[in-house]
């Protein structure tokens, strides 16, 4: 029993692992989602709105099935038609990781353009009226600030990611979830209760995971809201 | 892609059955799971410590471990206990668990009930402090207050976060795949997919079932807010 409690608390960083990677790839998809939409070209606008829209409309789950199913076809099709003929697996990790990123891409793309929204435009017109590259006016004015207008949002979104992650168990990944659902099959022959002991384990280290990511996120919010005066009440 | 394999009636009957089955789950998940955080959420604000912590605990657990973990929880670990399937044919408290449908709508509603006393425990403490005094002010216990007062605006001003809910749900029910015996829409489209092995054409069109839904409850919610929310409305030039 105590190995296979192991086993799954060693599972745990296979799915911090997932999380990471993804909220990686989220960040960045959400960044570049955030500029297309509020960009002057109406094209860039369209595509991102398209993006942001049907990703957050559908669930999960069905999106992670149609990337990872349909991206195994849609490779080997591709390869086939450049003359390779070998069947190339995809690796689940990489594409647990390429499709949770790109759904929270989404949701990150509207935390990201609210926040962008929030920051008053004289700031980045003086940046530019000092001189400055609309690069540099992004770096140097836009993010510091917008990391604050971000963070609760951000903070919701990473909390969601990091549950959302129990799904790549579906594709064969052997993450926390996928490790405690094995050990569970197992252990049902030692006794009747090991199914329910290994999911509320499993529950716990979420848990523990969220807690903790709670706990530095608001360490966070107080570090960048340095010098902001809050209402009080 | 070979859409013309989705148009079988076969599959569409499918495909609807799979819509009728979400439906069901999210329809009776939410609607129990909404009535349950009404005194939940009246017990979260309580001054009272010892009542307002275990609700806290309750919907900080839930809040903070995936829906699949309790889904499995509920199926694989209360439903299979030997005491409760040696039982189930006897004992009425068991015998729900026979069905896999009850599983789901079980471990569904306790999630969203969670979310949803959050939601509006936040609105009850957003009241706004002058209406509490008038109710006083006009003699009103603290339950007439919350009845008359609170709760009606409250339940309101919840609106535009619980639609939210209400969506997250939806997506939610895409979980109850996992449990083999159900046949929602992902699951048809898993079976379809398994089938005639052609993961786009199933997907997709449970995809676009999934965004009309999901445009249907958006537009549903937007008549909600604007006959219940019409005076929190940005007024019109």
């Amino acid at each position: 029993m105590e190995e296979y409690l192991f086993n799954i608390l060693k599972g745990s960083v296979l799915t911090l692992e997932v999380a990471l990677g993804s909220l990686a790839v989220s960040v960045v998809l959400g960044l570049l989602g955030a500029t297309a939409k509020l960009s002057p070209s109406k094209p860039l606008n369209w595509l991102a709105g398209i993006y942001s829209t049907v990703i957050r409309g559908i669930p999960d789950l069905v999106l992670m099935l149609l990337i990872f199913y349909g991206g195994q076809i849609f490779l080997n099709k591709g390869l086939e038609s450049v003359g390779y003929t070998d069947y190339v697996e995809i690796n689940p990790f990489v594409a647990g990781v390429l499709t949770i990123g790109f759904i929270y891409g989404a949701y990150m793309t509207e935390t990201f353009r609210g926040a962008i929204m929030a920051i008053p435009k004289g700031q980045m017109e003086a940046g530019s009226a000092f001189g400055m590259s609309s690069l540099r006016v992004f770096f140097r004015i836009t993010v510091p600030q917008m990391i604050r207008l971000a963070l609760p949002s951000f903070t919701n979104n990473w909390l969601v990611l990091i549950k959302a992650t129990a799904l790549v168990s579906i594709l064969g990944l052997p993450d926390m979830t996928m490790l405690a659902k094995q050990a569970a099959a197992a252990g049902r022959g030692i006794t009747p209760l090991a199914p329910m002991l290994f999911f509320l384990f499993t529950g716990v280290i979420y848990l523990a995971i969220t807690t903790v990511s709670l706990v530095v996120l608001k360490q966070l919010d107080k570090k960048y809201s340095m010098g902001v005066r809050r209402g009080e009440f | 892609m070979q859409f013309d394999v989705i148009f079988e009636p076969a599959i569409l009957k499918l495909f609807w059955q799979g819509i009728l089955v979400s439906l069901q789950l999210l329809c009776i998940s939410v609607s129990i799971g909404g009535l349950i955080s009404i005194p939940m959420a009246i017990m979260r604000v309580s001054s009272n410590r010892w009542i307002s912590t275990p609700v806290w605990l309750y919907t900080y657990v839930m809040r903070g471990t995936p829906m699949l973990i309790q889904v499995y929880l509920i199926y694989y670990g209360v439903a299979q206990l030997d005491i409760v399937q040696n039982n189930w044919d006897t004992v009425a408290l068991f015998k729900p668990f026979k069905d896999a449908l009850f599983c789901c709508v079980l471990a569904f509603t306790l999630n969203t009930c969670a979310y949803t006393t959050e939601m509006l425990a936040g609105a009850i403490r957003d009241t706004n402090h002058g209406e509490l005094e008038a109710a006083k002010a006009m003699g009103m216990t603290p339950w007439q207050a919350m009845r008359r007062i609170i709760l009606p605006s409250a339940l309101r001003r919840t609106l535009p976060a619980y639609s939210n809910e209400v969506i997250m749900m939806l997506h939610g029910t895409s979980l109850a795949s996992t449990v083999p015996a159900l046949m929602d829409i992902t699951n048809a489209a898993r079976s379809v997919y398994s089938d005639y092995y052609l993961p786009f054409e199933a997907f997709i069109t449970a995809g676009v079932i999934y965004l009309t839904l999901t445009f249907t409850l958006v537009g549903l919610f937007k008549l909600a807010e604007h006959r219940w929310l019409a005076y929190l409305q940005p007024r019109k030039a």
